[in-house]
């Protein structure tokens, strides 16, 4: 090949580079490995983490079962080695599977328009704040402290250099559910949206109905937002928000600390045209049969350039696939009844425990240990296996000496036993 | 397709017809047909004030988005609705059917900045 | 003449919704061991009706609907995929075992230190490996995405600004840049300036030394730029920006071309973003999901995002207490399954090989420069890195345009190249092979891309109504823009 460029060797490909910009020695990292030293060395990184028979710690990460078709599906190389769905007729694959992603996005929250995935439930948060400036073109933002902290801190990054004020407003300090009086005191005609999570970082589930009426009542939107997808299977939709934001982590996603993870943004019709994100839209091919393409297209970077409703570009189809293959194998009825077993589990593991907050949960609890710290209860959990639940004092210095501890379809009644003992109820 | 004489066109290739204090807008044929098929307008609500050479909304084909610029100062008191349905009419009667907005004009002088059917088809040709 | 396809049997499939038959699944749970709770009543009126119209099908069903539809696309697994600026690479098969290690997979990001040393150490691994590779001091590997590192970086910027006393008004773009570079100044506050790109596609420096003023925050500027070529002035660039106390941003897209040899450090690129999902060969998943790494010098590490991992003295820890920091840009430690394959990818290479897969990337694209030049009208005569980019010119004439000869390429087993990118060149072609593809495929898409310019002389039309042997062929656009159906309704 070099021979038919008429070069001699392949450092004449790159010698009209400046001298000054050329590296003159090798890159400072080891010599190639085999496949098997690779495989050794990550087995052994995974050995040099602990591992627990179980798991109670969720927080926005959940052990969820992941259903052995999912992987089956995700490693398929025309799926795995493709690129975004921008050529349409050799990307029908993508195209349908993402257009029955956000029918089901639909079907789950009660929106009418969902986009083809956000990042993750924390970057979908700030993405629905300036969705909402711009539909109400109001710039303060209230967000409820009971959202996941990490949601709130990359929200608080983004109000740094946009026209955006972000205001929080506190929980029920029995309840552990939205302080509606102390949320209504705040409200005013600058605000653009209430942003209230369900279930709540707690596992405590919100009255979307009253929380929408009282944020509509102010000309605000209500964006809703999720950390736990398997609860909508047993939960009302919040059909009364206007924009739903969310997190699929609990959809066949790893925990894989911490990512990737898909992000879910749902709407109402009417505010289609402000949605940040790929669509995936139904048309018609030459031939007259149904076929779809990347649409409204207009929205976004590659476009509008400066002026889009958000710079996101890749985002996280092969992830959004997974929870799409999830949602297929568990369906109407399995999610339902997937739901069901994490809520009886955590009634059972509640009922056992000082539950911190009165609040109706799904499959988290806030509890308080009889005796000693959070950190001593881990202790012991760790000691017999066991992943224990999160120190509520990391993120709310108020609640510390409390431990947020989730059960899944994953978690035995045994362990839940364990747990009860070392809590000493 | 012919420029019609009664219509007033910018260089940024909108018109304006203008009918005692009223002015109707809408882009010419050859902005029709630069864009392609047209997906979508955004055009403000009834009440906006609009100021000559300002932005007034946009069109959007289906990779690209341009802005129109309003030829004359004043306030939209109409909005042709059908665009939001059908916004191939822009490319079918951009003449006709495919105006945008309705406008009390607010600064009648402005007219004479705008370029006469003749002169405008001479711009476009040249 | 059409030699790498032929036509086959393709199965037809509804959606999901319309294949559902009531009371049919396709899952299995164990016996619940607690009692059943009845949701109505310890929901507080929050228990919901059934999933209206979700899909209900058996095991099998579900496996033969995406298996199906997967054969309806086009992936790098079945032939070479020369997107200009994407770097689509054979995504090594070894990367995906890796990220399914039980214990890498299953970590949670909340669990104490000590418990999750083997993720930590992943982590500060590729930091310092990214560190060497881009000639930067420090590393983040917080954002999800090249856009949402395009954005932390610019966020830095604006922070180190800020504590000098002015975050400054504007960001310069050159006019060959990506989408996301304006939309991301846009995001961070800033107003966007174009600078003009000269005869040979390169940053005008005379336009940029009478842009840049007191005003000016960073220029964002992507080395080897979006023609493939090298900044050759690119320090000039970096010493202009300099003196007026702007910084230079390098959006790293086409880093491909560069690794082993030339290190953005090295000629004066304050802060960068890199792409896992397109250098560092994780796959990109129809979309999804990449990671765009962060990469500075040294006076912009106090503002980087939290959380950081260093080393301690009793193992790995994880900082969150940065006073400087902008914050969190994404909650927990970043991407870190795709983290992991781009760790893989290293490790496979070495220095050496890393450096040998930058040589062979810069060989493909010239060798298919020197072999269509004639055939199609090379944009510039400036040197080719990873990517060689021509326009339509000898085409247009024919009625025929750079989306018409991609969509004939489909049809000879090729997926299209970048199509009217950049928007400096009137109908871009823009080809970037990788260093993946064998001599043969190159042969190939050479052949393909020269059959295709001999039938714009004979057959236009033949060309544009192209694709001719997909199961689907053109699709209407202007129909799903016009009138928007987005999910499935009985």
């Amino acid at each position: 090949m070099l021979a038919s460029l008429g070069l001699s060797s392949t450092a004449s490909l790159y010698a009209h580079l400046p001298g000054e910009a050329l590296l003159g020695r090798e890159l400072a990292i080891e010599p190639g490995w085999s496949e098997y030293e690779i495989v050794d060395w990550f087995r052994a990184r995974g050995e040099a983490n602990t591992h627990f028979k179980a798991s109670f710690l969720g927080a926005g990460v959940y052990a969820h079962y992941r259903p052995v078709l999912v992987d089956t599906v995700v490693s398929r190389g025309e799926f795995l080695t493709s690129y975004t769905p921008y050529q349409a007729e050799i990307a029908q694959g993508t195209l349908t599977t993402i257009f029955e992603f956000q029918t089901m996005v639909c079907q789950l929250t009660g929106m009418d328009v969902a986009n083809a995935s956000m990042y993750d439930g924390s970057t979908a948060v700030p993405e629905a704040a300036l969705m909402a400036m711009r539909i109400t073109g109001r710039d303060h933002v209230l967000v409820a402290r009971s959202v996941h902290p990490e949601y709130r801190q990359v929200l608080a990054t983004n109000a740094r250099n946009q026209e955006m004020t972000v205001d929080e407003f506190g929980y029920g300090p029995a309840s552990g559910l939205v302080d509606l009086a102390g949320l209504e005191a705040k409200l005013s005609a600058k605000t653009a949206a209430v942003i209230v999570q369900s279930p709540n970082f707690f596992g405590c589930v919100e009255q979307v109905r009253a929380l929408a009426e009282l944020a509509h009542k102010h000309g605000a939107l209500l964006v809703v937002c999720f950390a736990e997808a398997v609860s909508l299977g047993l939960l009302r939709p919040p059909s009364e928000a206007d924009i739903v934001c969310g997190e699929l982590q609990s959809f066949a996603i790893s925990p894989s600390f911490g990512g990737p993870f898909a992000g879910v943004m749902a709407c109402k019709e009417k505010y289609l045209r402000q949605m940040p994100g790929r669509l995936v839209g139904q048309t018609v091919d030459a031939n007259g049969n149904r076929a779809f393409c990347l649409t409204l297209s207009t929205r976004e970077q590659h476009i509008r350039r400066e002026r889009a409703t958000s710079n996101i570009c890749t985002n996280q189809a092969l992830v959004a696939l997974m929870a799409t293959v999830f949602m297929t194998v568990y369906g109407k009825e399995g999610l339902r009844e997937l739901a069901l077993q994490n809520l009886s589990k955590a009634r059972y593991l509640g009922g056992k425990l000082r539950r911190r907050f009165t609040g109706a949960y799904f499959n988290e609890v806030a509890a308080t240990p009889a005796k000693g710290t959070v950190a001593e209860a881990n202790a012991k959990l760790a000691a017999r296996g066991i992943l224990g639940g999160l120190d509520l004092g990391r993120f709310y210095p108020e609640l510390s000496g409390n431990m947020l501890l989730c059960a899944t379809e994953m978690n035995k009644r045994e362990q839940m036993d364990i747990v009860a003992e070392v809590m000493g109820a | 397709m012919a420029y019609p004489e009664n219509l007033r066109y910018t260089k940024e290739h909108e018109w304006v017809l203008v009918e005692g204090d009223t002015g109707t807008i809408g882009i010419t044929d050859h902005a029709q047909s630069e864009l392609g098929d047209i997906v979508y307008v955004d055009l403000p609500s009834a009440g906006t004030k609009i100021a000559q050479g300002a932005s007034l909304g946009s069109v959007e084909s289906v990779k690209a988005v341009s802005d129109i610029f309003a030829p004359v100062t004043g306030e939209v008191t109409a909005v042709n609705e059908a665009l939001t349905s059908n916004p191939e009419k822009l490319n079918q009667e951009p003449h006709g059917g495919g105006w945008l907005v309705k406008v009390k004009l607010g600064a009648p002088d402005e007219l004479s900045k705008l370029m006469s059917a003749a002169e405008y088809q001479a711009y476009i040709g040249g | 003449m059409i030699r790498k396809t032929r036509l086959h049997l393709v199965q037809n499939e509804g959606l999901l919704f319309e294949e559902s038959s009531p009371g049919k699944k396709a899952y299995q749970l164990p016996g619940l061991d607690v009692p059943a709770v009845d949701p109505a009543a310890v929901l507080d009126g929050q228990a919901r009706e059934e999933i209206e119209g979700f899909p209900e099908v058996s095991e099998v069903e579900a496996i033969r609907h995406f298996t199906r539809l997967s054969t309806y696309n086009f992936a790098i697994d079945l032939g070479m995929y020369p997107l200009g600026s994407c770097t689509m690479k054979y995504n090594p098969r070894v990367n995906e075992a890796v990220a399914r290690t039980e214990g890498l997979a299953w970590a949670h990001p909340y669990a104490p230190v000590e418990h999750v040393q083997g993720c930590l150490e992943v982590i500060h691994r590729l930091e310092a490996n990214l560190a060497e590779i881009t000639g930067m001091d420090a590393v983040t590997l917080q954002p999800a995405a090249g856009a949402h590192g395009e954005w932390t970086g610019i966020m830095l910027v604006r922070a180190l600004l800020e504590s000098r006393g002015n975050p400054r008004k504007k960001i310069l773009v050159p006019d060959s840049a990506h989408g996301t570079n304006p939309a991301t100044a846009a995001m961070c506050g800033y107003s966007v300036a174009n600078i003009p790109s000269n005869a040979k596609g390169m940053v005008d420096v005379a336009a940029l030394a009478a842009a840049v003023d007191e005003d000016t925050a960073a220029m964002m500027v992507t080395n080897p730029n979006t023609l493939g070529v090298f900044e050759e002035q690119i320090h000039e660039v970096a010493r202009l920006l300099h003196a007026k106390g702007a910084l230079l941003y390098m959006d790293g897209a086409n880093m491909n071309a560069l690794v082993g040899l030339s290190r953005p450090g090295d000629f004066g690129v304050d802060v960068m973003h890199l792409n896992l999902h397109k250098t560092f060969s994780t796959p990109h998943g129809g979309g999804g999901p990449g990671a765009g790494p962060v990469a500075v010098k040294k006076h912009l590490e106090p503002f980087l995002p939290t959380p950081r991992v260093i080393r301690g003295k009793e193992g790995f820890e994880v900082v969150e207490n940065l006073p400087q920091s902008i914050g969190k840009v994404r909650a927990f430690h970043g991407n870190f399954g795709v983290l992991v394959r781009a760790l893989a990818y290293i490790m496979a290479h070495g220095g050496a090989g890393l450096r040998r897969a930058t040589a062979d990337a810069i060989l493909n694209a010239n060798y298919i420069r020197k072999h269509l030049a004639g055939h199609y009208e090379l944009h510039t005569e400036a040197p080719s890195m990873h990517e060689c980019v021509f326009s339509d010119d000898k085409q247009s004439p024919q009625g025929v345009r750079t989306g018409d000869i991609a969509k004939r390429l489909i049809d000879y087993g090729f997926h299209p190249y970048t199509v009217s990118f950049p928007l400096i060149v009137h109908g871009a072609l823009m080809i970037e092979p990788t260093e993946t593809e064998s001599k043969q495929e190159l042969d190939l898409f050479i052949d393909a891309m020269k059959s295709i310019a001999r039938e714009v002389e004979e057959d236009p039309q033949l060309v544009k109504s192209a694709p001719h042997r997909t199961r689907t062929p053109r699709v209407d656009e202007v129909l799903a823009a016009r009138k928007p159906i987005l999910r499935w309704r009985p």
